[in-house]
């Protein structure tokens, strides 16, 4: 057994009693990583010097006796649109190619407080829009059960690299499915928390209203130790939730018996795969002879989530990244005569062709002619579809869906056709429109590509998701499966 | 044709609170450049803003002053729009709910109150400052000190009928502003500005007239000048049969005229929506009283107990509760001084006419209240005469020292001891029979002639009633 492809718990207590070290465990990763990632590309940077400093200073603290927390040493992956000091944080764009941030976002703090080695910055989607990937200024990443495929995205580095053990695991951001989609196709756990429960300071913002940092995970209870160090108040960040969190290690090992579970039968509706709606309701199986109670239900309005999610995420989006402008720091065109061009001809040059895409589309929507028919209405929308989720998280502990309607498809697939990608989200975004927390975990294989199962609850139901998820893992064996590279 | 006047002014004011409105960085003017930011206010990606609680107190203090309702709920829109002085390319600002509205300020026009109605208050942020290259550098720079400095705009319904009634509102609502003490309002350095809307319309027409937008006044003056020109611009156009173009129009003091800015066609579309990193100002009525009950006394109040405790004329009380500054002085001498309406004579004429000439604030002025309630019982004793006591004043706001000392350095100190003036007086009739005999025979004028050779006598120092006095009493 190689150390990289062990789990988070399984390596930090290797390290506590004894057995091996810190710079033993990082050699190990960063070996796997020599191995694999000119198949895989995962990361656009990696920080080895710092790392390695790290690793030594947590050994150091070891050797003296220090009582180390669940993520000293271990190394992981983060997202290129989350900032870290003196690290470039590119968004994968040209834009923000050696931008390098002055500030550590609060996760970054909260990780490096933890003791946990950051190993390097992962691949996405151009400032975390797009499905797989693809999107990247930089390179493609590719999934690690088929080459030949993406690996979902928008955080599609931070999957990618957990699944093929390049990291024990890493952050992601989720603004309508990025966490939960490439963590279903690429096999592990993938975690959006309750919107506010994890301070969005330095995550450079794509839909602020959205977005969310969240793990993946190689198994449930490493995502429990991921989620206690990330959640907590930031006063930085005016909508971090003042709230106390509980030890989500508690929620492990439970029994399920009497938990109810609603299926919303408009997630297993047309357009879901056959095959994955079947491993979907196979997987419900398996909790209910664990004694959970599963009904059907319906959320009627899922068919306005997708237009509402493109409608608000836009215009938050263009207005995000007005500041990308060529002034101050990031990408500036060499040819202009004034500043209008200076303008124009930067952000033409610097942006991608999907950024430009949703700018546009918010420019489009936010016009005094346009607000009250687009925007306003979306957000009155919003508030509807809240208040269905508040009702039906009433009756039911969990929700349960499939994270994704498709199995991971192949390059190009998904610009050929871009409805697909836009449409396939009906699984996702009514979550991050609601802000209530989502699991996708491991639930089969359909045609040898991973399917994703989605466990939701309610605003700080973390708990629940995490018991039902547990559970289930704890009698199936899907996250045991490794790709072969 | 007789024309009306419709004017409407949208002023900000820097808050000076001690941190900026999102940020913690130190609310400061000047300063060297880009010193006093950081990631927030300069737009980082991924900095986040937070609200400033005294901002909001700030506005409320504004918004109580001047008798608005106070909104328990709003919140904060972000106005989008690329200049390279707003690193996030948008202002957080409020739209379509802002902190206070439906207020109103009372001026005084020709002796005769009006209301002036506030349509609204609202907080939003300043932005950074461009510095210009001169003619040989083909570049500009930012400085961002400024940016994220608080502020609210003060936006006023359109009841404001000349530009002497905009500028008594303007002046007015400076003065409320200061003595809030929530801001500095130094129009010359821009912590407070001022936008004029203007239109004329034919008296007895119902709807406005097309407006102009007047920006770039940098002082009361310039407002009053700023309007009076556009006021004759629309009238001029209208009686020649134009129309007026509704557009923006910078006013360029040194050449007293009006430019074209921009015409409306190509105003911007802010694209306003809700800002989405903060949450909604929600606001509890015990706090909004407790605000209300530390409010201090405001100009009208205070004029009002002027007139009272005083005893001086209302016009005065007016213009010395203009200022919080003023009015302060004014109370610090006038209180327990035997003569208040003396020290209003001196405030309001010496006090104000050196400031005026000299451009200079009453700090500057280097006269202690207490040191002009001497001077003034210097006079009111008979130790100065008026004249002197004026070369005095001169030479206390020039070196600071006190008036008791000036007299006698400068000489001026009145011989008011009659038995010296007797011998004095005594001695300029023996030099002066023939007058002395054209007054017995009834030419009275002598008498000036004879003063006039005491005083000289005396080199200006003797009291010149008691010279007359005793004149009198020796010519009879
Ligand atoms: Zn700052």
């Amino acid at each position: 057994m190689n150390l990289y492809s062990l789990t988070l718990h399984e390596i930090r207590d290797k390290m506590r009693n004894g057995e091996i070290s810190s710079k033993e465990v990082l050699d190990s990763v960063y070996k796997r990583i020599e191995e694999v990632e000119d198949k895989i590309g995962a990361y656009l940077t990696l920080t080895k010097d710092y790392a390695y400093e790290v690793a030594e200073s947590i050994d150091r603290r070891r050797l003296k006796g220090e009582e180390l927390g669940d993520l000293a040493g271990i190394p992981v992956a983060v997202k290129d649109n989350i900032s870290t000091k003196g690290i470039k944080t590119t968004c994968a764009s040209k834009m923000l190619e050696n931008y390098v941030p002055p500030f550590d976002a609060h996760v970054i703090e909260k990780l490096k407080d933890a003791g946990a080695i950051i190993i390097g910055k992962t691949n996405l989607d151009e400032f975390a829009m797009g499905h797989s990937t693809e999107n990247s200024a930089f390179k493609i990443t590719k999934n690690p059960w088929d080459l030949e495929r993406v690996p979902g995205g928008s955080s599609g580095g931070s999957a990618a690299a957990v699944a093929a053990d390049e990291a024990y695991f890493s952050l992601g951001s989720d603004t309508g499915g990025s966490i939960r989609q490439p963590a279903a196709m690429c096999g592990i756990v993938g975690f959006k928390p309750t919107y506010g429960a994890v301070s969005r300071y330095g995550l450079v913002a794509f839909a602020s209203s959205f977005d969310q940092i969240g793990p993946f995970a190689k198994d449930v209870e490493d995502c429990a130790i991921i989620l206690n160090y990330l959640y907590g108040h930031d006063e930085r960040d005016s909508t971090s939730l003042p709230a106390e969190y509980e030890d989500f290690k508690a929620a492990l090992n439970k029994d399920i018996k009497g938990m109810k579970i609603g299926l919303p039968k408009e997630y297993f509706a047309e357009g879901i795969d056959p095959e994955i709606k079947d491993l979907v309701l196979n997987g419900v199986k398996v909790l209910e002879n664990l004694g959970a109670h599963v009904e059907e239900i319906s959320l009627p309005h899922t068919k306005y989530a997708v237009p509402v999610y493109y409608i608000i995420t836009s215009a938050e989006a263009f207005s995000n990244l007005a500041r990308f402008d060529g002034v101050r720091y990031g990408y500036r065109t060499k040819e202009y005569k004034d500043l209008e061009e200076l303008y124009v001809n930067s952000r033409s040059e610097g942006f991608g062709k999907e950024v430009k895409f949703r700018i546009l589309l918010g420019t489009y929507s936010l016009t005094s002619e346009n607000y009250d028919y687009y925007h306003k209405r979306a957000l009155k929308v919003r508030r509807l579809i809240r208040q269905e989720f508040d009702e039906a998280f009433n009756k039911y502990d969990v929700l349960i869906s499939p994270s994704y309607p498709i199995v991971a498809t192949k390059f190009g697939e998904q610009s050929e056709n871009v409805s697909i990608a836009y449409m396939s989200d009906i699984c996702t975004v009514p979550i991050n429109i609601a802000g209530i927390p989502a699991m996708s975990i491991p639930c089969g294989f359909s045609k040898g590509l991973p399917v994703g199962m989605q466990i939701m609850s309610k605003a700080m139901g973390e708990a629940a998701i995490i018991k039902v998820a547990h559970a289930f893992e704890r009698n199936t064996d899907y996250n045991k499966k490794k790709p072969s590279l | 044709m007789n024309f009306e006047t419709i004017i409407g002014l949208e002023v900000h004011a820097e808050l000076k609170t001690k941190t900026k409105a999102f940020c913690s960085c130190i609310n400061e003017f000047g300063g060297e450049v880009n010193t006093n930011c950081c990631p927030v206010c300069m737009g980082y990606p991924g900095a986040l803003p937070v609200l400033n609680k005294k901002l909001v107190e700030y506005a409320v203090r504004a918004g109580l002053a001047l008798n608005c309702e106070i909104s328990l709920f709003s919140k904060t829109d972000r106005k989008n729009y690329f200049y390279p002085d707003l690193p996030k390319a948008f202002q957080i600002s409020q739209y379509d709910i802002p902190l206070c509205k439906n207020g109103s300020l009372k001026i005084e026009v020709d002796g005769k109150e009006k209301v002036i109605g506030i349509t609204r208050i609202h907080i939003e942020e300043d932005a950074g400052k461009m510095l210009h290259g001169t003619e040989s550098e083909d570049y500009s720079l930012v400085d961002f000190n400024r940016s994220g400095v608080p502020l609210i705009e003060i936006v006023s319904e359109p009841d404001l009928r000349s530009p002497l009634e905009a500028r008594l509102y303007l002046e007015k609502l400076k003065g409320i502003l200061e003595y809030l003490e929530i801001s500095d309002c130094k129009m010359q350095e821009g912590s407070l500005r001022c936008d004029a809307n203007i239109s004329v319309r034919p008296v007895g027409q119902k709807e406005f007239g097309v407006k102009t937008e007047i920006k770039n006044m940098n002082s009361l003056k310039a407002l009053q000048r700023a309007l009076e020109y556009e006021e004759e611009r629309h009238k001029r156009i209208l009686t020649e049969g134009g129309t007026i173009v509704q557009e923006t129009r910078r006013w360029d003091e040194a050449k007293g005229i009006t430019v074209s800015m921009r015409t409306k066609g190509q105003a911007d579309d802010y694209r306003y929506f809700p800002e989405p990193d903060l949450v909604p100002i929600v606001l509890e009525k015990e706090w909004i009283e407790s605000i209300r009950k530390d409010l201090p006394e405001l100009p009208d109040e205070k004029r009002k107990r002027f007139v009272k405790e005083y005893g001086i004329p209302e016009y005065d009380a007016s213009i010395l509760t203009l200022t919080k500054e003023l009015s302060n002085f004014f109370e610090a001498c006038a209180k327990g001084h035997k003569n208040p309406k003396a020290v209003s004579n001196w405030v309001m004429g010496e006090v104000l006419r050196v400031m005026k000439e000299k451009d200079i604030e009453l700090k500057e002025l280097n006269i202690k209240p207490q040191s002009l309630g001497r001077l003034i019982d210097l006079v009111d004793e008979g130790v100065l005469s008026n004249t002197g006591a004026k070369q005095v004043f001169e030479e206390m706001y020039k070196t600071g020292e006190e008036p008791e000392v000036l007299v006698d350095r400068l000489g001026l100190r009145q011989i008011s001891d009659e038995g010296a003036i007797i011998e004095l007086v005594k001695k300029v009739l023996e030099e002066n029979q023939k007058s002395v005999e054209d007054y017995k025979k009834g030419k009275t004028n002598a008498l000036g002639y004879l003063v006039g050779q005491c005083m000289k006598a005396s080199k200006g120092k003797a009291n010149p009633q008691l010279i007359n006095k005793i004149l009198k009493d020796l010519l009879s």
